[in-house]
């Protein structure tokens, strides 16, 4: 019908309301011009090109919006047109879908979420950080323990490929030089840019397999420690202690402040399924779900940073007291804005 | 919720539901098939696979001619460039793609609007950005991380890989353990999948020209259909098939003890139409609804 393609651009009323015979049909056709105008809209919207719509039809889609939702509800009393029913049922489910659809697009909302969401975030599970960051403590002790003990361990604690040359019992040189660098400053980039992927991907899990009651999320951790304390063993047997400190505090104060964020999200999922409190498993999970996201998506940003500082700043400062002067700094700033950074106004709910 | 069902018109199915705006109207939604969603996730997989090796053919073209240009033994910056690009995309195709689809206005990935589905928020509220990112970074552990497991063939790892197989099934199977097919990052961002279908507004019907001088029917003949019925010939007089008309006039003549002649079919059944949703619709008007012939 070519009067249907037409319609896309204009909407035509119906021009014989009084034809109609039936009392719900005409309520039908006075009504239809409104409800063609809110497609209209919401098509747009859906489309991605809020541009086209005109300031008039803007500003009346609220009102558009009751005046449908309103059609529909006396249709459902009033009128047995199946076609109808169904008609305005889509429309207002998809200008529902808009209306309340996520608002703001992923730059609105990251503006946001630096000015003090993720900080908030942050907050909200201290208790979860807490649990995590005493996990971290005793997985370094634990791996300490164990090879000081036994040496032995640290082979099937850490994986060959990662020990390399760091081995107990290894000369001090050799020690020395894996935790310098050989010079020079390509492949810099590149290895920060894998750095950075390789390590968010490992908080993601961490963080995913916190559904499971937490209890994933803390064992790997406990492990991953586990290795850190190992290798710290052998770093201070072989009296170069401070160095490795330094070496793993530049960039490490901001990575392991990622591992140990996306460690507390993952545990705070967990823990609200495990206690979910006064309200349904269903709700509760949402609260902390949408909390832990936020938290999660400040990890992705520190370990792009931590795979820069990583990436270059490891690779290019070779001094120790400058590497813990930078990683101390790191620490603070981290700090500063968990604890210091307020949100401005709550946003609207 | 038990009481909103009755908008469903018709037998309320195993995926229909009731979703109550903030103005306090039900709203009918369907919640997307185990299999839609399933078909959803393979084609968002097959594009970003699709997107991977147009990737690699534009990187691998340029990259070819490069080399060829600056041939030291030092690692090329340009080349070197070039990985760092691979890598970010690598990492892009993983957590991205999702991620920004369904923060878009029809907050579906392509694989979702073409099968007609959309994320919506359960509890009837707005779809929050925080929500979206949840759903998503939990589809790390529920699709990729099995996908790998199973590519790099960790199955066969003895104890340990039969261990992880199971674990890894919690996840991948979730879906199938509860009523709304819900997966484990719905569950966790408070979101669900419905089906979201545009539908058409379709010509008023008692437009037609007004027989009911021609056709009178009485109180009783008018008694003998329901909602149900009325609604199963709007749609035979919408889809306007010779075959169906001839069927159902029949019945319907049958029924009411009428004869008709040969060729009226469609003006009967419109008269016919018009005169039962009239009686219905002022049934209505006092309270009184018949559901369908046996009630």
């Amino acid at each position: 019908m070519a009067l249907s393609l037409f319609r896309s651009n204009e909407i035509t009323p119906p021009a014989d309301i009084e034809k109609a015979s039936l009392r719900s049909d005409k309520f039908r056709l006075e009504r239809e011009v409104d409800w063609q105008r809110l497609e209209q809209i919401v098509t747009a919207l859906e489309k991605g090109r809020p541009g086209r719509i005109s300031d008039d039809d803007l500003l009346e889609l609220p009102v558009l919006y009751r005046k449908t939702a309103s059609s529909l509800a006396v249709a459902r009393e009033t009128s047995l047109d199946a076609a109808t029913l169904d008609y305005l049922e889509a429309l207002v489910r998809r200008a529902w879908f808009q209306i309340y659809g996520p608002r703001t697009g992923l730059f609105g909302w990251l503006r946001s979420f630096f000015a003090g969401g993720w900080s908030q975030s942050v907050r909200d599970i201290w208790l979860d950080i807490c649990i995590a960051f005493a996990v971290m403590v005793a997985g370094t002790v634990v791996g300490w323990l164990l090879v000081a003990r036994d040496p032995d361990w640290y082979y099937s604690l850490m994986p060959a490929e990662l020990a390399g040359g760091r081995v107990p019992g290894a000369p001090r040189e050799v020690l020395l030089e894996s935790l310098g660098h050989d010079g020079g400053g390509e492949g810099l980039t590149l290895f920060a840019a894998s750095l950075f992927s390789h390590n968010t991907g490992v908080t993601i899990m961490y963080f995913a397999l916190g559904f499971a009651f937490g209890v994933p999320t803390l064992l790997l951790l406990l492990y991953f420690m586990a290795t850190i304390g190992a290798i710290l063993w052998v770093f201070f047997d072989a009296g170069l202690g401070w160095e490795f400190v330094g070496w793993l505090s530049i960039h490490g104060t901001t990575e392991l402040g990622a591992i140990l964020l996306g460690s507390a999200a993952g545990l705070h999922i967990g823990r609200t399924m495990a206690f979910p409190g006064n309200r349904s498993i269903l709700a509760a999970m949402q609260d902390s779900g949408v909390r832990a996201a936020q938290v999660m998506m400040g990890c992705t940003i520190m370990m792009i940073i931590a795979g820069l500082i990583e990436g270059y700043g490891r690779q290019l400062i070779t001094d120790t007291t400058a590497r813990f002067a930078i990683g101390g700094f790191m620490l603070a700033v981290w700090l500063a804005y968990f604890i210091l950074v307020r949100r401005l106004r709550e946003r609207d709910a | 919720m038990s009481a909103a069902m009755n908008y469903i018109r018709g037998e309320p199915g195993k995926r229909d539901r009731m979703l109550v705006t903030p103005e306090g109207l039900a709203l009918p939604l369907v919640v997307g098939s185990k299999g839609a969603r399933a078909g959803a996730l393979l084609l968002d997989l097959t594009f970003i696979t699709i997107g991977l090796i147009v990737f690699f053919i534009v990187l691998g073209f340029t990259g070819v001619q490069l080399l060829d240009l600056g041939s030291s033994d030092e690692i090329n910056p340009v080349v070197e460039f070039f990985f760092v690009i691979l890598i970010l995309f690598l990492f892009l195709a993983r957590y991205g793609y999702f991620l920004y689809f369904e923060l878009g206005p029809k907050a579906a990935t392509p694989g979702k609007r073409l099968l007609g589905l959309r994320v919506a928020a359960r509890d009837g509220g707005r779809l929050t950005a925080e929500m979206v990112i949840a759903r998503n970074l939990m589809r790390d552990v529920e699709v990729f991380i099995p996908l790998f497991f199973w590519l790099g063939g960790g199955q066969q790892a003895g104890i340990a890989g039969f261990t992880a197989f199971i674990w890894i099934m919690i996840f991948v199977l979730f879906p199938f353990f509860n009523k709304d097919a819900l997966r484990a990052g719905d569950v966790v961002a408070g979101t669900w999948v419905v089906e979201a279908k545009a539908a058409k507004l379709k010509e008023a019907m008692s437009l037609a020209p007004d027989r009911s001088n021609d056709y009178q029917f009485g109180e009783a003949e008018l008694a003998v259909y329901g909602e149900h019925e009325l609604q199963v010939l709007e749609r035979v007089l919408r889809q306007d098939q010779p075959d169906a008309l001839r069927d159902v006039a029949a019945a319907i003549t049958y029924k009411i003890g009428w004869q008709l002649g040969n060729g009226d079919e469609r003006e009967f059944l419109e008269a016919f139409y018009a005169a039962l949703r009239a009686h219905l619709e002022s049934g209505m008007r006092f309270g009184k609804r018949k559901k369908d012939k046996h009630s």
